[in-house]
């Protein structure tokens, strides 16, 4: 990057100013102070810092510039919606709701509602903080470390809508709380900052699924928090899906908080999007909690897929294990890291984790980083991570069995895929999910080239960096 | 017309010659055996016939029931009937014996013009064949050779070959690394298919495994080239006196 490009960006910096001032504004909550500071303090510390450069060891193998370098602009109420049948292919079958957010906007025409348990709260965070803003400032921005991210800074420096779900003591959502994001294209790019908050209590148990999509194509930002709290003893599965055009840059956020016995599910599949990055950050906060990190990348053409995981143990007897499958095609370029950091108190930590990536081109890429930060003594962590070309062996053997080459080829890309759906509970969500990932690997296998060329899987040589 | 026919075969792997020349003629229910030592060429010969495109063939022939085998891909090969127990059977994580065995029986099927068997009808013909094999039915349920014992890998192979019922059956060292029980078991297995209308070869480097599966003709690999043909006694002759003397003879030879 030249001065040229610096000036560009200080430019593009001086849009998400002038974006900001329109929404303090403009905001229908913009009377609550706690709100209005909360956004002050978002957009001051997204201001001090900056959009981050691959100098920043977190973002090492990912270069912004190009969300930096766009000068984004945010999407007022009063365009024209989606029809119906523009957005018949994302219904969700076997969901309890379908909440639909149109370029950040909570859409209650297009949205629909199924007989919910009474216990259990679906609606817009927007409308939420109208009606009980006390449930909101309870969680909001409370979890989430604004001074080591600034995608997460921004986004809140820009809350406004979102989807709130809130799962009272006790109650079980049985089916789905389906979300969907849609973007849509205007004349210009055009940047959302949707905020989630899903508030799981004691003893309750609930799947949420969030699926990105866009519309018509055109330049959209789309960077998302969500911020999940799960009470003692509650089982929450998440489902983030990005299945955005390829023009699209989305970078997604979860943050988790685990209270004591908690079994929490975060399921990542990342097939659309240009430049994606998805932060998964659970914290393990009370005794015995549970976290499952389970993901699926699949990336052609030249998309750029960012896996970022950062596991915190902070209780005693907690256990995450991470798992991570990236398929990589054309000129695709995927990245996981995974940071464990076990803290002091946090004794008998039972952590693992596993990266597995398959390379069907010599032109993709993988990059991939465990980081261990362990600072108590009685723990356990592993990680592993292998990158392998498609076995010419298993297709040879396949196929010496009668299977013609394509459904061989298919049958392995399914078969590396399906380690990540059978971490998924059985059920709508992970249905929807292995439709979405058949209908992505029949395509693919059909892109590749004939014939495999003799080629070996090789183990990665591990490399740990532990601290403490 | 003979099942398999063999004409002056000369096959390259990265510019290296390893088969210098093979004839050879099976007919439908004869089962011949291949031996040979080390590096001979007889696993190049059983993945050239299973037709493994990483090997470059540069001379000759092969008619299968007198069609250009040469010319298939692997998976015609195995739909025309071709079948091939492989030497290191490959472990493929993610995909069930089960589904991966009745997929092959389908696309056979399907090649035919029969109709495809759902789960429901391939259990009991799946059993059935397990039962010959003395396997456990859990093994259907894993993914294919993962975690198999050797010796359960090699009854997959032949487990295999009973339900898709090949017309000719390559079984490449089936017997390298098997117990005296699991070499019974599977050389009963084999004689289970020895039938007028299949012809099956037995590439092997020891003639133990011929005790149990007795062939009506046996070769000796020396080379990349057959250096002798005989009856079922050569395989004894050879046990004694090893394939030294063979290479001996071979060299003799006038070129």
């Amino acid at each position: 990057m030249g001065n040229n490009s610096v000036a560009t960006t200080t430019q593009a910096l001086q849009h998400y100013t002038e974006s900001f001032s329109g929404l303090e504004k403009s905001a229908a909550n913009r009377e609550l102070s706690w709100l209005r500071k909360l956004r002050q303090d978002g957009f001051a510390r997204f201001g001090e810092v900056g959009f981050p450069t691959t100098r920043d060891e977190d973002w090492r193998f990912t270069s912004v510039a190009a969300i930096a370098q766009t000068p984004f602009r945010l999407v007022r109420n009063g365009h024209t919606l989606p029809s119906q049948k523009q957005i018949e292919p994302y219904r969700a079958a076997g969901a309890a709701c379908q909440l639909v957010f149109v370029d950040g906007h909570f859409t209650p025409e297009l949205s629909w509602f199924g007989k919910l348990p009474d216990a259990v709260k679906v609606s817009s965070l927007a409308a939420q903080i109208v009606g009980d803003p006390e449930s909101i400032e309870r969680h909001l921005g409370r979890y989430l470390d604004l001074r080591r991210d600034a995608f997460a800074a921004l986004n809140t420096g820009f809350i406004e809508d979102g989807a709130y779900v809130h799962i009272g003591r006790g109650a079980v959502a049985e089916e789905p709380l389906y979300l969907l994001f849609i973007s849509t294209a205007h004349g210009a790019p055009t940047m959302t900052h949707p905020r989630n908050l899903i508030v799981a209590e004691e003893n309750s148990s609930a799947t949420i699924v969030e699926d990105y999509v866009s519309l018509d194509g055109g330049t959209a930002f789309c960077n998302t928090v969500t911020e999940l709290v799960a009470g003692d003893n509650s089982v929450v599965s998440h489902y983030m899906i990005e299945r955005e055009d390829t023009q699209a840059f989305n970078v997604s956020t979860l943050r988790i908080q685990q209270a004591r016995n908690a079994n929490v599910a975060s399921h990542s599949l990342l097939m659309g999007g240009a430049l994606v990055r998805n932060n998964v950050h659970p914290v393990l906060a009370g005794e015995g909690g549970e976290c499952l990190i389970n993901g699926l990348y699949i990336g052609n053409g030249r998309q750029h897929l960012d896996n970022y995981m950062l596991v915190e143990h902070a209780s005693p007897h907690c256990g995450s294990r991470q798992f991570y499958n990236g398929i990589l095609n054309d000129n695709a370029h995927g990245v996981f890291h995974g940071r464990i950091i076990v803290h002091k108190d946090a004794q008998k930590t039972d952590a693992k984790q596993t990266n597995r990536n398959l390379l069907l081109s010599d032109n993709a890429q993988i990059d991939t980083k465990p980081q261990l930060e362990i600072y108590a003594d009685d723990v356990k962590c592993t990680h592993g991570a292998t990158i392998g070309q498609m076995e010419e062996n298993a297709l040879f053997y396949l196929r010496s069995r009668g299977i013609d080459e394509l459904s061989a080829r298919t049958l392995l890309l399914l078969a590396f895929a399906g380690e990540c759906l059978d971490r998924m509970q059985q059920g709508p969500a992970r249905a929807h999910v292995e439709l979405l990932i058949n209908q992505n690997l029949f395509h693919l296998a059909k892109r590749l080239p004939n014939r495999a060329r003799e080629s070996q899987g090789t183990d990665v040589a591990r490399s740990v960096e532990e601290v403490g | 017309m003979s099942s398999l026919e063999i004409r002056n075969l000369h096959v390259k792997v990265s510019d290296h010659e390893i088969l210098k020349g093979i004839d050879l003629t099976m007919n439908a229910g004869e089962v011949h055996s291949i031996m040979g030592p080390n590096g001979s060429g007889k696993s190049t010969l059983a993945q050239v016939l299973a037709r493994r495109e990483t090997y470059d063939v540069t001379r000759g022939e092969v008619a299968f029931e007198g069609k250009d085998l040469l010319a298939m891909k692997p998976e015609d090969a195995a739909c025309e009937g071709v079948f091939l127990a492989f030497q290191y059977p490959v472990e493929i994580p993610g995909i069930s014996t089960a589904y991966f065995l009745r997929s092959a029986l389908n696309a056979i099927r399907k090649y035919r013009g029969q109709e495809e068997m759902d789960a429901i009808d391939f259990l009991p013909l799946m059993r059935e064949k397990l039962k010959l094999l003395d396997m456990d039915e859990k093994l259907m349920n894993r993914s294919v050779n993962e975690a198999f014992s050797g010796g359960e890998k090699k009854r997959n192979e032949i487990l295999q070959m009973a339900v898709l019922q090949p017309k000719l059956a390559i079984l490449d060292e089936t017997d390298s690394g098997l117990d005296i029980d699991a070499l019974r078991i599977v050389a009963q297995g084999v004689n289970a298919m020895r039938a007028p209308d299949r012809a099956i070869l037995v590439v092997t480097h020891y003639q133990r495994l011929l005790n149990y599966i007795v062939p009506d003709r046996v070769h000796v690999l020396v080379d990349g080239r057959i250096v002798r043909s005989g009856g079922p006694e050569l395989a004894l002759q050879l046990e004694e006196t090893g394939y030294t003397t063979e290479t001996g003879a071979r060299r003799a030879t006038p070129a």
